[in-house]
């Protein structure tokens, strides 16, 4: 591969190409690229195909009315983008969260982090031409549907993880249901690093390609599967523990390599901590009421919050301001997928375009989420 | 320059468009705070200003659960703020973001093409209060 420095392109090779918005891998999004052949000496991002205005929205509808629509824009990854709202409000109304509630939300958000992981891995298995991984990873994904369509009712946007707690209990046969799920899978895991992480063929697809070191994760703020993956230890469940997550065991695992192998790889590991997680969850669930009674509007005082939890994509994080009426004045979501996108440009550079799909799935990268 | 706790290990430094570069090198170099977490924008209308706030983490050891709120405050009518692209890489994306949203400029910033708004966007910027959604 040329250094950047070192070459200089005749303006006459040069094409500009779109990659997108209809492309079925890259849905919603749009890459410009300029190609040298087939080599690509620049991209740009052309993302806004699906803003929605969220922010906004956000300002027109009180703080409960907020739940439903706040979720939209990560429906894998649903209960993940209003944990830190929820974390937020209570901070705001210093609301204490009875632990059962606080477990349960730890339940419903790794139980996330494997449904939005699991679509992941199994995407990069198409791109990778590897037909049993996507076969079989959105058969088993399905089951953590299962799982969490008996804890919060639905089986994509669950509004599940509200202010003040969750919205219901666990029904009994949902906890012997998610242990035999956790088992199940262990299982699987060990068969997907067999037949997908440790085939040769994906190693000679994906090892060092779109290859981002530490420094530059830190600088453009990567974060989650990206960031662990070229060797940045952030974890936010471990730096900032929040909702019990000091009363579970595991690792936040992370490899150095930093190329499109290990950003795959290492979103296997978050799902067996996940696992974990869950199962510990699961076993010492406290006994007790899952939530607070707030009302249809709850007062929310005056102030001004940060707060934030590990998503399935990395850190998610909500600036929300209240004036002490009942809607917020503001609120910003500070989404994983748009902290990871900095890198893009960087990755897809110099390389061949038969990476492009590769690099690019592996920045686990969810349009709608970017946009808002 | 006020500096007050958000809460524990949150801080957060108010400052003016002149010395917030300053700050911003001295946060990162001397306190380690090298991992830009998001840009938030704020439109106070009634005191008619705009505010800027770059929410930072670090990747030091021992500070990772630590954000630095670094804001700056802006009058609504013509927001000129200096671009942090050198001093934090990342805040590029961010920053473009906060000024299709707000109007703000940021001076020496390489790039303030709408991001997620359409290119013939034509009317206030969506996130001022001022601007009223379609239907509203």
């Amino acid at each position: 591969m040329t250094e950047e420095s070192e070459y200089f392109p005749d303006p006459d090779r040069i094409m500009s190409v779109s990659l997108g918005p209809q492309h079925p891998g890259a849905a919603h999004f749009r890459l410009r690229l300029w190609l040298d052949g087939d080599y690509v000496i620049r991209t740009e991002p052309d993302a806004g195909y699906v803003h929605r205005g969220e922010e906004k929205m956000a300002e027109y509808r009180n703080y409960i009315q907020n739940v439903p629509h706040l979720e939209r824009p990560v429906i894998l990854d649903s209960s993940n983008i209003l944990f830190p709202y929820a974390l937020g409000v209570d901070e705001l109304m210093s609301n204490k969260v009875p632990p059962r509630g606080q477990y349960l939300r730890v339940i419903m958000s790794e139980a996330n982090r494997i449904i939005s992981n699991m679509y992941f891995i199994s995407i990069q298995g198409l791109f990778l031409g590897h037909t049993t991984m996507i076969t079989w990873g959105m058969g088993d994904r399905d089951l953590w549907i299962d799982f969490a369509e008996r804890v919060g009712g639905a089986r994509v946007t669950f509004a599940y993880i509200i202010p003040g707690g969750v919205r219901n209990d666990i029904p009994e046969f949902a906890i012997d249901k998610g242990l035999k799920t956790c088992d199940w899978f262990d299982k699987r895991m060990d068969e997907y690093e067999k037949i997908f992480f440790n085939n040769p063929m994906v190693h000679q697809r994906s090892d060092g390609v779109g290859v981002l070191s530490r420094e530059d994760a830190i600088a453009f703020g990567a974060t989650g599967t990206v960031a662990r993956a070229s060797g940045v230890r952030v974890d936010v469940r471990k730096d900032e523990p929040y909702s019990s997550y000091e009363d579970f065991e595991f690792k936040t695992p992370f490899l150095t390599q930093g190329d499109s192998w290990a950003r795959t790889y290492v979103a296997l590991l978050d799902m067996r901590e996940a696992v974990k997680i869950i199962r510990q969850a699961l076993k010492k669930l406290p006994p007790g009421p899952v939530r607070l009674k707030l009302g249809p509007q709850p007062r929310v005082p005056a102030g001004e919050v940060y707060s934030r939890t590990e998503a399935a994509r990395g850190e998610m994080s909500y600036h929300i301001i209240s004036d002490g009426s009942p809607r917020p004045y503001r609120v910003k979501i500070g989404v994983p997928s748009n902290k990871n996108l900095r890198a893009l440009p960087h990755l897809i550079k110099n390389v061949h375009v038969a990476d492009i799909p590769i690099i690019f799935n592996s920045l686990n990268f969810w349009p709608v989420e970017n946009d808002r | 320059m006020k500096v007050e706790w958000m809460k524990e290990r949150r801080l957060k430094i108010s400052t003016t468009v002149g010395r917030v570069k300053e700050i911003g090198i001295f946060i990162r170099d001397s306190l380690g705070f090298d991992h830009i977490s998001t840009v938030s924008g704020v439109d106070w209308i009634a005191q008619n200003q705009l505010e800027v706030i770059y929410f930072i983490g670090s990747s030091t050891p021992g500070q990772e659960d630590f954000i630095m709120a670094l804001s700056e405050r802006i009058p609504r009518e013509n927001p000129v703020a200096p671009s942090m692209v050198d001093v934090w890489r990342g805040v590029e994306y961010p920053e473009r973001e906060t000024h299709e949203m707000f109007g703000i400029n940021f001076q020496g910033h390489p790039n303030q093409s709408h991001l997620f708004l359409p290119e013939d966007w034509n009317d206030l910027p969506p996130l001022r209060k001022d601007y009223v959604s379609p239907g509203r």
